[in-house]
């Protein structure tokens, strides 16, 4: 008997139907179902910007509006995901468990960002080599003792590290823009200066990933630990379309 | 997508089921770049450029697929960046195991015999890598090894791998094997002629192969120790 | 046949409430040359006393590396040791591949209880026969731990372990607050007259009988056998102990 009072019309509803015979398989991510667009990031005089927006696509459905993909681990780490939500938040209670268990040692020890990409990075490539892989694209950055990390693993186990790095379509679309704006001034390009630059290349993303959302979040990570601020909007201007044949009245 | 109906002997167990749609997760990238090595008679020289990058994407200028295992060899991977990545941190460890059992650092032909072996156990879901190690063996002499991503294994004097193996190989087989000449004179190759040829071949690879390019990496290894040297290469 | 009818095995208490397989346990590690550890602000070092069964063999070794910030000495059963070790050292490197971070001391030192404490209460099971010292530098600075066959462990300003080891520990007892701020060759200089205190009345520290592991700052964990000692060794005040002055930071050559 089932004593549980939720069993809504069949007794055995939790029961796989005995006719399937993939009812047995095991399952994996084969593509992505929800997912997050561009991640933009970058180093900076005081430390590590990034940026991401807030939507979460269902294909081409634009399906949830008010998504955080900017995600803090410890106290000076911040990882930013795109691809699959469903994905990260597995991630983010991963990392979550880590950073407990790290923190009941209570032995003064703390995971520093460098640390925290390692074990991400393990992580990724571990699952691909099970074929079973967590279908992201992940930027780690973080601020420890003055020194500053960003780092990029995505479903491959692929990593590298570098002064700028933008995932999906941002890799297209703003890396070659911040890596002219960054690239030789990352120890002196001030916060105002690193908000312009993200704010512009937010804006061409908005501009042309179909995929992407007018309302996004940046976050910081200085000395003084992360922050991540927002949603903002950038400031668009669509009046060019009316004149387009086909677009407007 | 077709319904096809499986075991349908049973009205309540009359089910459409979707036919099963195979889906492909590929496990593997081509991450670019070049490698080189060329032994000499008590000296060997292993190079890398730096970059990393997938389709036309440059992933990141600085990012070094050679490494210092041993103070006597230099491993160089090329092709899949994660798995170059694993297998060094992978041999890395099992040379600290051989230091504690022997209370000695493992010589390069018996890393080259166990960096085959790593290779090969992977057999069937293989490190896409293309590797080259090179070193000084016991005697002090200049080895260079090449192996493909199951295992096999030849010994070499001079060796392009990745993705301008095939611009760089032809100019080594000349130039340092002094192959295709007619009366040439066979003397040793000096390390200076060994650099300059290096040189040559990885600007020239760079102005050819949009995956070769920002910096490049010159390991010498000799007796007395490895030295490093890092010179920009083309951006573009 | 048994001292009493409490100590035949591990999972059984005494009625004083102790249980003597553990102290047998203990008492093994006294079996074993002597071992010292001392630590100041910058450095954690290692010293052991070794010992040979006759002119015909050659010492056993006390002071084992495990990474490269990380060493231990041990006293008692050595085959113990080399199992703890090579645990020890797989954890260092699990660290190291899933982290990409040295070891902390403090995780490997209470792994290590964890481990002892299973063998001093399931039925069955026997203590670890050896005692470690283990000196380590880490992000909080430099470490020394004792890890005893009971699952205890603890961490020392100096501490030593083995045969004769009490006057050591008197020695150190004696000094022990200058070394935070002593220098490298003072620390070893202390450390060798804390060991020479666990010497048989004939015997002198050598080159043979003596080794010495040092880790710190800026140094990995090195271990100092052979000819390379003697420029430690003339550190020894070869006078009365008493002697507090500089010891000379000349080598030999």
């Amino acid at each position: 008997m089932n004593q549980f009072s939720l069993n809504f019309d069949r007794e055995n509803y939790h029961e796989k139907p005995k006719n399937d015979i993939f009812a047995d398989a095991i399952t994996r991510t084969q593509q992505p179902i929800v997912t997050g667009t561009s991640v933009l990031a970058f180093k900076y005089k005081d430390g590590i910007m990034l940026a991401a927006d807030t939507l979460a696509s269902y294909g081409s459905l634009a399906r949830f509006t008010n998504i955080q993909r900017l995600y803090p681990v410890g106290d000076f780490t911040i990882i930013a995901a795109s691809g699959d939500i469903s994905d990260f938040q597995y991630v983010q209670h991963l990392l979550d468990t880590v950073m407990v268990e790290e923190y009941y040692t209570n032995d003064g020890h703390v995971l520093r960002t460098q640390n925290i990409y390692e074990y991400l990075s393990r992580v990724m490539y571990g699952r691909r080599s099970r074929f079973n892989p967590l279908w992201n694209s992940y930027v780690v950055g973080g601020y420890n003792d003055g020194e500053k990390f960003l780092g990029y693993v995505d479903l491959l186990g692929t990593t590298y590290q570098s002064s700028t790095i933008a995932t999906g379509f941002g890799g297209y679309l703003a890396q070659p823009i911040l890596r002219k704006a960054v690239e030789g001034r990352e120890d002196t390009l001030t916060e105002t200066e690193a908000i312009e630059i993200m704010n512009s290349c937010m804006k061409v993303l908005y501009y042309r990933d179909a995929r992407s959302f007018n309302k996004f979040q940046r976050a910081k990570i200085t000395a003084e630990g992360v922050e991540i601020s927002g949603p903002y909007k950038a400031e668009t201007q669509w009046d060019f379309a009316e004149g387009l044949r086909g677009y407007g009245p | 997508m077709n319904p096809v109906t499986l075991y349908n002997n049973d009205i309540f167990t009359n089910v459409p089921v979707e036919a099963p749609v195979e889906r492909n997760f590929y496990p593997y990238a081509d991450n670019g770049g070049t490698s080189l090595g060329i032994a000499g008679a008590d000296f060997c020289l292993m190079a890398s450029d730096t970059r990393k990058s997938s389709g036309y994407s440059i992933h990141s200028r600085y990012s070094p697929k050679a490494f210092k295992l041993t103070e006597k060899a230099v491993l160089a991977t090329n092709g899949f960046a994660a798995d170059g990545l694993a297998l060094t941190k992978r041999l890395g460890q099992k040379l600290e195991w051989y230091k504690h059992a022997h209370d000695k650092e493992m010589s390069t032909p018996a890393l080259a015999q166990m960096l085959a072996n790593t290779l090969y156990y992977k057999r069937f879901f293989p490190y896409y890598t293309f590797n080259l190690l090179g070193g000084i063996d016991e005697q002090g002499r200049g080895v260079l090894y090449s192996f493909d991503p199951v295992g096999s294994m030849g010994t070499e004097v001079c060796r392009a791998g990745g993705s301008s193996a095939a611009l760089i190989q032809p100019f080594l087989d000349n130039q340092v094997a002094l192959k295709n000449q007619q009366g040439v004179q066979q003397t040793p190759l000096s390390l200076e002629a060994a650099i300059r040829i290096t040189k040559d071949s990885f600007t020239s690879a760079t102005e050819r192969d949009i995956y070769t390019g920002d910096y490049l990496e010159i390991f010498i290894i000799r007796q007395e120790g490895t030295t490093i040297e890092r010179i920009d290469l083309k951006k573009d | 046949m048994f001292r009493n009818q409490y100590d035949n095995d591990i999972s059984t208490w005494s009625p004083q409430g102790r249980i003597h397989q553990i102290e047998y346990a203990l008492e093994a590690v006294k079996q074993g040359s002597a071992a010292v550890g001392l630590r100041s602000n910058t450095h954690a070092i290692l010293l052991a006393l070794k010992r040979s069964s006759g002119e015909l063999a050659s010492y056993q070794k006390k002071l084992i590396r495990i990474d490269d910030h990380l060493g231990v000495a041990i006293a008692g059963l050595t085959s113990d040791a080399r199992v703890l070790s090579n645990f020890m050292r797989t954890e260092a490197m699990k660290s190291k591949m899933i982290f990409d971070r040295p070891l902390p001391i403090f995780r490997i030192v209470s792994a290590i209880g964890d481990k002892a404490q299973v063998n001093t209460q399931n039925y069955g099971r026997r203590p670890y026969g050896v005692g470690l010292l283990v000196a380590g530098y880490d992000e909080t600075g430099p470490h020394l731990y004792e890890c005893a066959p009971s699952g205890n462990f603890f961490e020392y300003y100096a501490m030593s372990i083995g045969a004769r080891s009490q006057s050591a520990k008197t020695y150190l007892e004696k000094y022990y607050e200058s070394f935070a701020e002593a220098s490298l060759d003072e620390l070893v200089r202390h450390g060798l007259n804390a060991l020479r205190d666990t010497l048989q009345q004939d015997k002198e520290l050598s080159t043979l009988n003596c080794s010495i592991g040092i880790v710190g700052a800026d140094q990995k964990f090195q271990i100092v056998e052979g000819e390379a000692l003697q420029a430690y060794l003339s550190l020894l005040d070869t006078g009365a102990q008493e002697d507090q002055g500089q010891a000379p930071m000349e080598t030999e050559d």
